[in-house]
């Protein structure tokens, strides 16, 4: 039994008009941002038997121009982002209950609408058959997640929005779209095919160019320098940064990578020229990392921690080795599951202690020991120890660059590990080993809807070390050669 | 009768708003007026799109005025060209009729009100007849008609600035059009014949001449300033500016979009590509005209102060859009144009008619005005969104389309690095929209404005047929892009 792909983004779109309806009561309007997460993450299950069995079904709704139609096409890249996205999704709406309701957030309808329609986006980056419903979506991702991005309606937050949509739209105009027009003049086609639709039509500087156009122009991938808008965007309410700036969002960016260097490229005629790529990847993964040590506040410093993280992806990408996209596609899930918790740990933190700041986090372990300790075992995760999943990921990365032959970029990896463990582990390390200052008021854990989502995805980053093996088998089910 | 019917259809398109024009001075209330008004832009619609369909099944419609064959009588040419056209015309003219009633309401004094609709109708007589006409001197004596009319409407602005904006395009308005007379004139004294498909069938003789190469610089001009094109754009600003909301709307959505007919209309099927971009530099000198008003316009819109001066200016880069699709004179090129005339033509007449909206509620379009509007209006500023999408040229949106086409004729054309300017307009125009989206969203709005409410429904509903049109364009296009690439192989191919 398989799911037409535009039930699974119609889903969220009705969603989004019955929430807007049911704002009157607010219970109903929760329960309904849950269930329909709880059934977007049951429908997108059901497309995993038969992709896993080499089902690749395609379907055309309608023409947008002549010869390009809004193309879907099932794939296992994209059905693994799918359930990343609105598996996490399930957690998130039930933590954005109890952190707008204990934070006092107004527009809950807006809020609830927006987010139902950027998960609907979301799903259809993950199943878009071709470059122009990819990009027709993948701009209502960016504007869908505008006025998300900008809740507070305050200057920070019109400050904030401006980065985020000049950068992401800069990008996105300027350079993703020229290179898709460029890829419909050159291969007269913008549909995406296993092995690649340019192969050979182009020069290799050409093509490596073109590349280049097309990973500078996914400014969702952060790479540098085109990643300021991640630091500017959390402005948001902590549920925005933490499902749509480590998973919908940013995942949405890496995935649009992986996607377009298998299914645009092809990984055999890449390999020739994404060097140069690689290095920008690699540099954007120190550099976010140095950057991330620097950083008091929590957010940021999580955002920058993103921003290298995403580059890892990237780094598997350009390696345009079977092994290079494994690791990468790896580290979506692993990536997605960690970062959301270390999110969802800063917004508890905040509604519970109004503390922003590393420097503030001293001793707080003791009255929020379940929050820090989920903090802790993502934390393992980003850094890539067991027992958590991101072992796998980094594992997977560093033996595609030795494949590969790229020494200096395990030794990037290796050197990002150790700085990860400098600016990630050293918060819990401070909650409950440093001694608290005298803060007057007596704290305690956020509110249980707080809590449990916190708890889940920690819990998912020590089972998914268990769970890496049937993920691998599943990617390289849609990489030639296997 | 049906079928004598059907055989008028090309006359009757003119004839009824022409005399539906003085039986609305005749009837002299402003409601009856309006009923009128709107009946005839439906009919005139419905007349478009039959034309319209005629001519995709079965080619060129020809109808000589009075029985009187040409080249001695005036003849009406129907070709996918300008049935593309006379549709979109008709149609914005059928969406901006209902809205009219509550906005002249409120900006026309009530005792001059059927003199509006008067000269409404005379305006999209005009227009239409323009677009219809096979016979190069009607289509000036059409334009006449219709530009005086617009002078007019101009004036009933409600501020004092708008008879001054008027009188500024009075003057180059009658400049343009004299230089079009003269052009036509020395055609008509080097053929000694006045029909289009004539002209070029005896124009190729006396290429060599300077005479007719005078005659193409005198039309482009012309055209050109009836076009608004860069550097002769002057008298658009203010006049779409200071116009009651209905006129900008109209006059943004088709005058301009006419004006780009004629241009084509003479440098294609009359000149011919071979002479005006082979023997003549009309590609080069209007491709930087062109990559002038998409830049200039686009920065003078980022420090407009009063949103309707923004899309004014707005319109002069889009205009380039559409003339840069000419210069290059391909296949590709020419239909990126002829879809612009559309595209355009919907996305700038749904900004318009929604600043319209904000000005029935709060009597001003000044920017620092619209303060905090969204809060009040969320439905008008959601159209001012959604239809400023399309200006960026988001995908989804019709401007997309328009994007797609130029981007893949500029990238087969001789200057492929033109993309990055076509690139930057649209940045600039994400730019300039969100100034607008965040003052109408962002700022508190001002004490006066507080207890206002949304606009009347027949405003806000025309507003959103064409906000909704733009996605139906942007999602499938495809009729659309058929129909303009059908013009576009006419003007290129056979120049008759």
């Amino acid at each position: 039994m398989s799911v037409h792909p535009g039930y699974l983004i119609a889903l969220p779109m009705i969603a989004a008009l019955v929430l807007a309806i049911t704002n009157r009561w607010p219970r109903v309007r929760d329960a309904v941002s849950i269930v329909t997460a709880v059934l977007l993450f049951v429908g997108v299950c059901l497309l995993v038997a038969p992709v896993a069995a080499g089902a690749r079904p395609d379907w055309i709704l309608f023409a947008i121009l002549p010869g390009i139609g809004l193309r879907f096409t099932v794939e296992p890249l994209g059905v693994l982002f799918a359930l990343v996205a609105s598996g996490l999704w399930i957690p998130t709406a039930i933590y954005a209950v109890g952190y707008m309701e204990a934070n006092q957030e107004g527009h809950r309808a807006r809020f609830a609408v927006c987010f139902a329609l950027a998960l609907a986006a979301a799903m259809g980056i993950a199943f878009a058959g071709n470059l122009v419903t990819l990009f027709l979506f993948y701009e209502a991702l960016t504007l869908i997640t505008y006025p998300l991005v900008t809740h507070h309606g305050d200057d920070a937050a019109r400050r904030g929005g401006r980065v985020y949509l000049g950068l992401l739209l800069g990008t996105s105009i300027g350079l993703f779209l020229p290179a898709i027009v460029i890829t419909w003049a050159v291969a007269g086609t913008v549909a995406f095919a296993p092995g690649g639709i340019l192969d050979g039509s182009l020069a290799p500087a050409a093509a490596a160019g073109l590349y280049a156009l097309y990973l500078f122009g996914v400014g969702k991938a952060a790479l540098m320098p085109f990643h300021r808008w991640l630091p500017a965007a959390m402005v948001a309410p902590t549920p925005v940064s933490a499902l749509l700036h480590a998973v919908a969002v940013v995942k949405a960016g890496v995935f649009v990578v992986l996607k377009i260097t298998v299914y645009v490229f092809g990984l055999g005629y890449a390999g020739g020229f994404t060097e140069p790529m690689m290095w920008v990847a690699a540099v954007t993964v120190l550099g976010a990392s140095i950057i991330a040590l620097t950083r008091d506040n929590l957010k940021s410093r999580l955002a920058y921690s993103t921003i290298s993280q995403l580059a890892y992806v990237v780094l598997g990408a350009t390696l345009a080795t079977t092994l290079g996209i494994v690791g990468g596609a790896l580290h979506i899930v692993m990536h997605a599951a960690g970062k959301i918790t270390l999110f969802f740990c800063a917004g508890a933190i905040y509604t519970a202690a109004h503390k922003t700041c590393v420097s503030e986090l001293d001793g707080l372990g003791r009255a929020m020991p379940i929050t820090f300790a989920a903090f802790a075992v993502a934390a393992l995760s980003i850094v890539g120890l067991p027992p958590a999943g991101g072992t796998w990921s980094k594992w997977y990365l560093m033996l595609a660059a030795a494949d590969a032959g790229h020494w200096v970029l395990i030794a990037v990896l290796a050197v990002s590990s150790l700085l990860s463990l400098g600016y990630l582990l050293d918060i819990p390390a401070r909650a409950f080993f440093r001694p608290a200052p005298d803060r007057g008021t007596r704290l305690a854990e956020a509110p249980w809807t707080c809590l449990l989502p916190l708890c889940a995805p920690a819990l998912l980053s020590i089972l998914l070390f268990f769970m890496a093996g049937p993920i691998v088998v599943f990617v390289q089910a849609a990489l030639p050669g296997s | 009768m049906i079928v004598s019917v059907l055989e008028q259809l090309p006359v009757l398109q003119v004839v009824l708003p022409l005399l539906a024009a003085p039986l609305c001075v005749i009837l002299r209330r402003r409601s009856l007026a309006w009923a009128l008004f709107v009946a005839i832009t439906w009919v005139g619609l419905a007349i478009s799109a039959l034309l319209a369909g005629q001519v995709a099944l079965g080619g060129p419609v020809t109808y000589a005025l009075g029985g009187w064959n040409p080249p001695v009588g005036i003849a009406y040419r129907i070709d996918h060209f300008n049935a593309f056209v006379l549709v979109v015309v008709s149609g914005i003219a059928a969406v901006v009729a209902p809205y009219a009633r509550a906005s002249v309401m409120a900006e026309v004094p009530a005792e001059r009100g059927y003199l509006f609709y008067a000269l409404l109708l005379l305006l999209l007589a005009g227009l239409l007849g323009i677009t219809i006409t096979g016979d190069a001197f009607n289509l000036f004596v059409f334009l006449e008609i219709s530009s005086l009319s617009s002078y007019a409407l101009i004036a009933m602005g409600t501020s004092r600035r708008a008879l001054m904006a008027s009188f500024q395009y009075l003057i180059m308005g009658t400049i343009g059009a004299t230089f079009l007379l003269i052009g036509i004139g020395l055609l008509y004294m080097m053929t000694g014949t006045l029909n289009m498909a004539d002209l070029a069938e005896r124009l190729p003789a006396v290429y060599g001449t300077s005479t007719v190469e005078a005659a193409l610089a005198f039309i482009v001009i012309g055209a050109s300033l009836k076009l608004a094109l860069f550097p002769l754009h002057a008298w658009l600003p203010g006049a779409y500016g200071t116009a009651p909301s209905v006129v900008s709307a109209f006059l943004a959505a088709t005058a301009t979009k006419v004006a780009a007919y004629t241009l084509i209309r003479f440098l294609f099927t009359i000149f011919g590509v071979g002479f005006a971009f082979g023997t003549l530099p009309a590609g080069p000198v209007l491709g930087a005209l062109a990559v002038a008003a998409m830049l200039y316009g686009s920065f003078a819109a980022l420090f407009a102060d009063d949103l309707k001066r923004l899309l004014a200016w707005s319109s002069v880069a889009q205009i380039g859009y559409i003339v840069l699709g000419v210069a290059l004179a391909t296949p590709a090129g020419l239909t990126a144009a002829i879809l612009h005339l559309l595209n355009h033509g919907v996305i700038k007449g749904a900004l318009f008619l929604a600043a319209g909206c904000l000005f029935w509620r709060l009597g001003s379009t000044r920017l620092t005005d619209l303060a905090g509007a969204a809060r009040l209006m969320p439905w008008t500023c959601a159209a001012i969104v959604a239809a400023g999408l399309g200006l960026i040229g988001i995908p989804g949106t019709a401007g997309f389309i328009t994007k797609w086409y130029l981007l893949v004729a500029l990238l087969d054309s001789p200057v492929p690095w033109l993309v990055a300017v076509v690139l930057v307009t649209s940045l600039l125009a994400a730019l300039y929209l969100g100034r607008v989206v965040e003052m109408l969203y962002f700022r508190a709005p001002s004490a006066t404005a507080a207890e206002s409410g949304e606009a009347p429904v027949s405003m806000l509903a025309a507003t959103w047929v064409l906000v909704a049109l733009n996605f139906a364009i942007g999602l499938h296009s495809a009729p659309a892009v058929k129909y303009a690439q059908a013009a576009a192989a006419t003007l290129l191919g056979d120049a008759s």
